[in-house]
């Protein structure tokens, strides 16, 4: 059915079709509306038998979420970034004991400086957790995600963050396709876990493995995801025949047809490169898109498949690996090792840095003539960043980096529009 | 492509305005997208919100930087926010306030966008008279139905019946037919 609706909430309704036995989550901006949508559905009893467990902490969140799903539930929670960090040790270990949580990121940066704007950085923080990777586009995208995300997770028995950028598309009301209990029923099997703990047949679930067979669970962790590269195109085909519509897969192309550059990205950025993208071959560029949806498992040869007949091609990307460059970039350089194409990264969006069209034009033309450097910093203002610098070089107490740049813009509290 | 950016205080329902006419328009079978600016609100804090309306798919997410109408509830604005900060030559305007444009010293900048484009409407009274609360968002949403003609006047009362329930909902609906007579007499006359 057609919604009119919040992000958030057509989230929270997905969540609902897909039958969760077990709700766990700690309230962080951007996430709350999700897990506060869903605490009202659990009590309503709409939901019902499904139980909205309170705890203290991101890191209990986790670890209700580990032992419901170790007990057979289907478990699901949400979080957003120092919540992601805060719980990270019981989400390595959901991935490492096989538990097939869902978990929606409301994307958000990381602090410090303390900042509750969009990024990717706190999903991408967990980029080696075991945990796969989905990320929307649309919130049309986020609710499809999530419905296949329950399947693939439970598939396999291993767990996935459901990525959607906070607040440009949690608190976006757009136009959304709820489907109907029937549909998500058919396409949803109920949960079958391969462990769980019965008191009538006692297992343990959790044992400490030492040299002699770690390598080997770890691996396994890896092959499990490297099959979801397999699943994960046949289940958004199943998906498209069930729900009539292109939701999740491994990789998107967009106008690549004969496209010399190509521009590569992942989440709601996407639908902004696309317009800009559409204008440019208007005007006769050859230039296309590569949407990553998947970046964990990283589709490696799709990536390759879709850049290998391009010249060259810029990551977009809301993340930095400080010290490095890009995080995307990394593994699409990886993915075309050898091929002989002029590869660009651009950071952009960081701490809900708006990305505008004009700058995007700009950018594009830009990597079209190959004037690039190999990393550039979109909207950067080298102003304030040679002003702190200069007074890092002149005095030795210099102070707080964010409070001296804030002083600098003549910013008394933290702006936004 | 219609762009429309809404002004505000935080406490003054401008998320919710936003979010409301992107309702009125689905209601009428249009693509909407609103979305805030992202913040942590706080009362009385300069607040903008968008809402695209389109007979397409609307895929860019950037902040809206060519606006086809500016709502802006609060006046004191003016003089804080740049509110008319990309307004298409054409665009329109509809301010709430009690006092006429040529009172504000507006009147030579809504000449520029030519009669019948640029309004005030007494929102915060109309809001206070009919839901007994200074909140102007639904009233502003109905004069702008009536000043831009982009969403019907049905499609917001729909908006408000979707939203609210009960006295909440028939006041706003009460206040929403005011304000849009009002703002249909007064563009009516200036034309």
């Amino acid at each position: 059915m057609l919604k009119q609706i919040e992000g958030s909430k057509a989230v929270a309704e997905a969540v609902a079709l897909c039958r969760p036995e077990v709700i766990c989550a700690y309230p962080i901006s951007p996430q709350t509306h999700i897990v506060e949508a869903l605490g009202e559905m659990v009590k309503s009893e709409r939901l019902a038998p499904c139980e909205y467990i309170n705890v203290e902490s991101e890191f209990a969140a986790m670890s209700v979420s580990i032992g419901a799903s170790a007990a057979g539930a289907r478990a699901y929670t949400a979080t957003a970034s120092q919540g992601l960090l805060f719980m990270t040790e019981a989400v390595y270990n959901a991935a490492g004991l096989g538990l097939p949580i869902v978990m929606t990121v409301a994307n958000r940066a990381i602090g410090a400086p303390i900042n509750i704007w969009n990024d990717h950085s706190d999903s991408l923080s967990q980029r080696d957790s075991g945990w796969m990777q989905l990320f929307a586009e649309n919130n049309q995208e986020a609710v499809d995600l999530h419905i296949q995300a329950f399947r693939l997770a439970e598939e396999l028995s291993m767990p996935i963050m459901v990525c959607m950028d906070g607040y440009i598309l949690t608190h976006a009301f757009e136009r959304v396709d709820i489907p109907s209990q029937e549909e998500v029923d058919a396409y949803l099997p109920s949960f079958e876990p391969r462990q769980v703990l019965d008191p009538s047949e006692p297992i343990s679930i959790g044992a400490m493995v030492g040299p002699e067979a770690f390598m080997e669970v770890k691996y396994l962790a890896h092959a499990k995801q490297m099959q979801a590269i397999e699943r994960i195109p046949q289940l958004a085909s199943e998906f498209r025949s069930a729900f009539g519509r292109e939701s999740g897969g491994l990789v998107r192309t967009y106008r690549m047809e004969d496209a010399e550059t190509v521009i590569v990205a992942m989440g709601s950025v996407i639908g902004t490169i696309k317009d800009v993208v559409d204008e440019m071959r208007d005007e006769g560029h050859r230039i296309g898109v590569l949407t990553i949806v998947s970046y964990r498992p990283f589709p490696l040869e799709q990536v390759r498949g879709a850049l290998q007949h391009c010249k060259r091609f810029l990551v977009l990307e809301k993340s930095l690996a400080v010290g490095m460059g890009g995080i995307v970039a990394t593994d699409v350089r990886m993915a075309v090792t050898g091929a002989g194409l002029r590869g660009y990264t651009a950071i952009a969006g960081l701490g809900g840095r708006p990305i505008f069209k004009a700058q995007l034009h700009q950018l594009f033309s830009q990597a079209e003539k190959d004037e690039l450097p190999q990393v550039t910093f979109l909207d950067l203002d080298w102003e304030a960043v040679n002003r702190q610098q200069e007074r890092e070089r002149q005095t030795r107490r210099s102070g707080p980096v964010a409070e001296n740049i804030l002083h600098d813009k003549g910013i008394v509290s933290a702006k936004f529009g | 492509m219609f762009q429309v950016r809404v002004h505000g205080r935080g406490g003054q329902g401008v998320v919710t305005a936003a979010e409301m006419l992107s309702i009125a328009a689905f209601e009428e079978g249009r693509h909407a997208q609103a979305f805030p600016s992202f913040g942590s609100e706080r009362t009385g804090a300069p607040v903008v919100a968008f809402c695209r309306i389109s007979d397409r798919e609307i895929r860019s997410r950037e902040p809206i930087v060519e606006a086809d109408a500016v709502i802006i509830q609060d006046p004191t604005l003016l003089h804080q926010v740049a509110v008319f900060a990309g307004l298409k030559p054409e665009g329109y305007v509809l301010l709430n306030s009690q006092h006429r444009l040529e009172e504000l010293g507006l009147e030579e900048f809504a000449d520029v966008h030519g009669k019948g484009r640029f309004f005030s409407l007494p929102a915060t009274e109309i809001g206070i008279r009919h839901i007994g609360r200074p909140i102007p968002n639904i009233p502003l949403l109905a004069g702008f139905a009536a000043l831009s003609g982009i969403i019907r006047l049905e499609s917001v009362i729909g908006a408000i019946n979707a939203r609210f329930k009960g006295q909440v909902a028939s006041g706003n609906v009460s206040a929403a037919k005011e304000a849009y007579d009002l703002v249909k007499e007064a563009s009516c006359s200036s034309r």
